[in-house]
């Protein structure tokens, strides 16, 4: 436990991205091998199963701290992190622990089946026998998200330097549903092993936001444009007869989507498509919301099948005939994903012709689109098709260099995004709550109201879109102009007006302004306006389109 | 009822018996200081009154004032009422302030630290019955590591930083946290060079202290000089082109504040050290109960966190009180860009308990 903790501490110490891979690559050269495959799960998000559950770890840790349950509470609201509470509250002892990190790792496996007596016996032990950073660590283990700015990208950049392995392939080593209980370092960083490397998925390849003009990126014939669907982004695999579909976050999703092993009797082996998982319904996209309502369920019933079917839109082709194609251009990898899909569905037609007595065609069809790409002429010409976005009901465009290859992970270069405009309306600052993690102890959360009869009513929540600089200056300010506190919520007293930027907008039940909004975000701090300039709520509901919005609400 | 022998008003902490105020945040014709920071010495009043030691670092904060000053332990009458003035601990020339009237004691900490910096006369609980006392960090998510440690790992990671090739850089208070650091920093193989606002202070407390040399930045200070030693700086120097001189450098800051990740992240600097010129919780509760006081006002920082704690786990008799001074402040040249304190005073201990 000693090395990782201090290799976290090195890594959350300072945010220069040249020594957090340093002190990295020097772990992933001399930690044993069982901790480095540990190391790598946690930092991918692989983490055990929680043994104990968050009430329980603050009980305990408050009565051997001997402060009441509520000033632990208050401490949190401020601390903002609960692993690092516990941490800092503990009493602070001589003793010490030499236990290694897999071996806490598979401790902790193990508790998650005992008794409470002896989960909190063991927690209770274990916690004095910590120093500072490596209670943080074992805290932040068993409660969560292991988020201390170390990306995939970077572990991955320092296990390249540490094996000498390139950084692409060991990306796509990395991918997938091992866990740090069903392989070994060697296996997983090592082996080309077949079983292991079927279901694994490539690395996505993202694309940043469009910085200037669209006009900079030179020669517009030189670009496939596209719609940007607003679904959950996917890869399909079919490999050995089976299929294998992942959502970006790199969660196998196969279960989630059984129309989709439909795909199996039309789609050759050695298959893989990068595409977008939409709600699509009599040839129409439904909307996100619905899409919703199928993410959460474990399993899936008739009914939400009926509702809400899905199909694939398939953006791109990453391996054909059991072949990495990623290297080859887009223009070459979409010619054959258009033939493809195309093929798939002559078949279909000509099934159906061959045997009218199926009725109910669509149950039959295969659930799989393709995502149309258009060329231009004129850069005037894509931004025209780019205002479109709203009536085909996609978010903006994805610009994509024709001659461009399939990479890894989030690149500037070859492929952009390029998202309508928001929509914005001007808010009063309401209530304010404490920010968590690097904004822990500041009033960063914010809720926004909108004029209604004299009266600002809520209608969105914002969390992002200032600078530090703003938020320390919005922070000193709330703390001086509290009117009520509700636990970690403060109501401050009107005064400050901000732009607020959204993506979506729909009439909601669930919302006391009526309205509901989508990833609404500070766009700027508007300090030349006074209050009564904000908007009110009926320039908001103006902004709702005719046909119901784009976000539909249950 | 008669009226607490201390009120909080809008101009400041105010003794009606003696007309006077302590710390005023608002100008006043006599007001009582406890320290040079900011936030406790304003600008504006007719009379200073204040401990020996503090009378150079206030003049040299605010210029040309009238200010008068007797020793720590030395009773001053004023309108029958006995004031005196009584180590800190804070920084160089910080006092708290007793007031004694008809029987009854009460103590203004102004801001105080128990732990002895050696720079500072070391802080001495005063008995009393109410005790007006500073939170900054009345969480028990605080607890200070001794000067010794931390001082220890200060020195080894400027030596490391020297061995790099790399300048240092401290971001601390330029009065007193950036003394305290100087005092104990090893210069056996590196120089201390100082920002302007740290030199000059430091200058003055040479009066009251023995400081090792410290050099002061100018246009002609080269890169060549600065390179591999250490340089002490105020926060706000933070990112200016000013630190373009240091390059290759790595930064660090020195506050209670560096106990909290968000906050170090935030600050985008290299390293942080916890060290504070304010009690940690476990020295606030030992403060309070040497001071044998019954009734406890809690000031600036979690104060009404603070205050519920002493209720309920303490049995005091405690409330909280809105003032306006900041504790210990990360940004000490950011002024709060809206002043509203609208809220009433709540200093009414028979109908609170």
């Amino acid at each position: 436990m000693k090395q990782f903790a201090e290799l976290i501490r090195i890594i959350d110490g300072t945010n220069k991205t040249t020594l957090k891979v340093a002190a990295l690559t020097e772990y992933f050269k001399t930690a044993p091998e069982e901790d480095k495959l540990w190391t790598i799960a946690i930092l991918s998000h692989r983490r055990p199963k929680r043994p104990v559950n968050t009430t329980l770890m603050r009980e305990w840790a408050t009565e051997i701290s001997g402060i009441p349950l509520w000033l632990f509470e208050e401490s949190y609201h401020i601390v903002g992190d609960l692993a690092e509470t516990i941490a800092l509250i503990l009493p602070t002892t001589n003793k010490s622990s030499d236990k290694s990190l897999s071996q806490i790792i598979k401790e902790l496996i193990d508790l998650r089946k005992k008794e409470d007596e002896d989960k909190k016996k063991y927690l209770q032990e274990n916690w004095l026998k910590l120093n500072y950073y490596e209670r943080f660590v074992f805290n932040k283990i068993m409660t969560g998200g292991f988020r201390i700015g170390v990306s995939q990208k970077l572990m991955t950049r320092a296990l390249s330097q540490a094996t000498d392995i390139d950084q692409d392939i060991l990306a796509h080593k990395l991918m997938g549903s091992w866990t740090g209980e069903n392989t070994t370092f060697q296996e997983l960083v090592y082996q080309d092993n077949e079983v292991a490397m079927r279901g694994k998925p490539y690395p996505f390849y993202l694309a940043y936001a469009i910085e200037n003009e669209a006009a900079d990126l030179g020669d517009v014939t030189q670009w496939s444009a596209e719609h940007k669907w607003d679904g959950i982004r996917s890869q399909t695999i079919i490999r050995a007869g089976e299929l294998f579909v992942w959502s970006r976050g790199e969660e196998l999703v196969t279960d989630k989507y059984p129309e989709f092993q439909k795909f199996l009797e039309v789609i050759p082996d050695g298959t893989v498509i990068d595409g977008e998982i939409l709600p699509y319904k009599n040839g129409q996209i439904l909307n996100f919301n619905d899409l919703q309502t199928r993410i959460g369920r474990k399993t899936v019933g008739k009914k939400l099948l009926t509702d809400v079917p899905v199909v694939i839109v398939a953006y791109d082709l990453l391996e054909w005939q059991g072949e990495d194609i990623r290297e080859r251009s887009f223009q070459e990898r979409r010619a054959i994903l258009d033939q493809l899909v195309d093929h798939i569905h002559e078949k279909e037609k000509q099934e159906e012709l061959d045997d009218k007595s199926i009725s109910d065609s669509s149950s039959t069809t295969i659930p799989l689109l393709i995502s149309e790409t258009m060329s231009f002429s004129s850069w005037e010409e894509v931004a025209q098709e780019r205002e479109r976005s709203a009536e085909r009901k996609s978010e903006g465009l994805m610009l994509k260099r024709k001659d461009s290859p399939y990479l890894v992970g989030r690149k500037k270069g070859d492929w952009w995004k390029w998202k309508v405009d928001p929509f914005t309306i001007d808010a009063v600052l309401t209530y304010a709550m404490r920010g968590h993690g690097r904004r822990a102890n500041l009033y960063t959360d914010y809720t926004f109201g909108l004029w209604n009869d004299g009266e600002l009513v809520t209608f969105a929540k914002a969390y992002s879109g200032l600078t530090d600089a703003e938020f320390r200056k919005i922070d000193a300010w709330i703390k001086k102009n509290t009117l009520e506190r509700f636990g970690p919520v403060r109501s401050v007293t009107p005064h400050h007006v901000f732009e607020i930027a959204f993506e979506g907008i729909a009439p909601s039940k669930r919302h006391k302004s009526g309205v509901a909004t989508r990833f609404p975000r500070i766009h700027r701090w508007r300090k030349d306006k006074p209050i009564e300039e904000a908007n009110t709520l009926e320039d908001l509901k103006a902004l709702i389109p005719t046909d119901g919005g784009f976000l539909k609400d249950d | 009822m008669s009226k607490p022998l201390l009120q909080f008003t809008k101009k400041g902490i105010y003794c009606a018996a003696a007309q006077v105020y302590l710390d005023p945040w608002q100008p006043v014709n006599k007001a009582l200081i406890t320290h040079g920071h900011a936030d406790h010495s304003r600008w504006g009043h007719k009379n200073y009154i204040t401990q020996h030691d503090n009378v150079p670092i206030i003049k040299h904060r605010l210029g040309d004032i009238n200010v008068s000053s007797i020793a720590h332990g030395e009773n001053l009458l004023i309108n029958n009422v006995k004031f005196s003035f009584h180590p800190a601990g804070h920084i160089p020339g910080s006092s708290q302030i007793r007031v004694e009237h008809n029987d009854e004691v009460w103590v203004f900490t102004g801001d105080y630290k128990t732990e002895n910096d050696g720079i500072s006369t070391p802080y001495e609980p005063i008995k009393c019955n109410t005790f007006i006392t500073e939170c900054t960090f009345g969480l028990p998510a605080f607890k200070w590591q001794p000067q010794g440690q931390v001082m220890d790992d200060i020195n080894k990671w400027c030596a490391q930083n020297n061995a790099d090739g790399k300048t240092s850089i401290l971001f601390a208070y330029s009065l007193g946290k950036a003394q305290r650091l100087i005092k104990h920093l090893d210069t056996s193989k590196m120089n201390i060079y100082c920002h302007g606002a740290v030199f000059k202070m430091t200058e003055v407390l040479r009066e009251l202290i023995n400081f090792p040399p410290t050099h002061l930045i100018t246009k002609e200070t080269t890169k060549e000089e600065l390179a591999g030693n250490i340089v002490v700086a105020p926060p706000s120097a933070h990112g200016s082109p000013w630190m373009r001189k240091m390059v290759p450098y790595v930064t660090a800051s020195a506050s209670g504040w560096m106990a909290f990740r968000g906050a170090r992240r935030r600050r985008a600097i290299d390293k942080g050290f916890v060290l504070s010129d304010h009690c940690d919780w476990d020295g606030l509760l030992d403060s309070i109960e040497a001071t044998e006081c019954e009734n406890v006002i809690t000031t600036h920082g979690y104060q009404d966190i603070f205050a519920r704690y002493l209720r309920e786990e303490k049995g005091l008799n405690a409330i909280s009180e809105r003032t306006q001074y900041e504790g210990e402040n990360l940004n000490e040249a950011e002024k709060p860009i809206i002043e509203d304190e609208s809220k009433p005073s709540n200093t009414n201990f028979s109908s609170s308990k």
